[in-house]
């Protein structure tokens, strides 16, 4: 028997390594990743929620966040190739315009 | 001490020293591949928690599908490491602290408020019984059938968008 509060504490530790990850790294790929780290934790909490209240609300949210994270992935790093195609960089530092 | 404890210990040290490896990281492969045996332990925390599907989706589409969309957008624009350049110094102590303050209340909110109490059983043999999987099946396309179909448009959505974001633009003149 694992006590829930575990795996919140648990969640709220990989949150904040992908908050301090977006906030430190200058890559753009890494500050992306950083994203896909907070949603996992996001996801564990709510998986452990459903599993503590028996219900399988909890894993469909999950499965749609999975999605989500699925196209949010796709339209990004379309986006990073074409900043790096113009800016020659994906230096976050050296995104100080928005004319391409 | 029981086993669900320490396997519970075992895994949260992992996910937690992948997460900073890909924090730390001055390459961006390393990065990425520490994120795959991060998302890979998050998957084994589902099978803990009883949510087979969920792992199993886990897998193939986090660590699967979308991680392999990184390591080949990283090593396509050969972004590995960025030259080295301090612009703002102050930020990375800023952010430590920001972040120490952030897990503080973070835990503390979601300890001291409401929230589903109670302790976590290891999954029983109904984890693995495809009647299982049939219900959640059955909440899927019945409870949740209209977010089920808004996401598959979203799903095209976001292929069609990144398909004229690359698409190489013609001059008409």
């Amino acid at each position: 028997m694992v006590e829930i509060n575990y795996y919140i504490i648990l969640s709220a530790v990989l949150f904040t390594i992908g908050a301090l990850g977006v906030l430190v790294r200058r890559n753009a790929l890494i500050i992306f990743m950083s994203i896909e780290l907070m949603l996992n934790s996001a996801n564990l909490a709510m998986v452990a929620f459903g599993s503590v209240l028996e219900s399988f609300s909890g894993q469909i949210f999950v499965f749609f966040v999975i999605a989500v994270a699925a196209a949010e992935v796709a339209v990004g790093l379309a986006l990073i190739v074409e900043i790096f195609k113009s800016k020659r960089s994906i230096d976050v530092d050296q995104m100080n315009s928005m004319k391409g | 001490m029981n086993l669900d404890l320490i396997l519970f210990l075992v895994l949260a040290v992992v996910a937690v020293a992948t997460a900073i490896g890909m924090l730390l990281s001055r390459n961006a492969v390393y990065s990425a591949l520490f994120l795959v045996l991060n998302f890979i332990t998050v998957a084994v925390f589902y099978l803990l928690l009883g949510a087979p599907f969920i792992a199993m989706a886990q897998v193939t589409v986090y660590a699967g599908a979308i991680m392999v969309l990184f390591l080949f957008v990283i090593m396509l624009l050969g972004a590995e490491s960025l030259p080295k350049a301090e612009v703002l110094p102050w930020q990375k102590p800023l952010a430590v602290i920001l972040g120490f303050v952030l897990i503080a209340e973070a835990a503390y909110l979601l300890i001291t408020r409401a929230r589903p109490l109670g302790q976590i059983a290891p999954p029983g043999d109904a984890a693995n019984d495809p009647l299982t999987l049939q219900q959640l099946g059955m909440s899927l396309f019945q409870d949740y059938l209209l977010p089920f179909e808004v996401t598959s448009i979203l799903l095209l959505v976001a292929m069609v968008g990144a398909i004229v974001l690359i698409r190489k633009e013609r001059r008409v003149h």
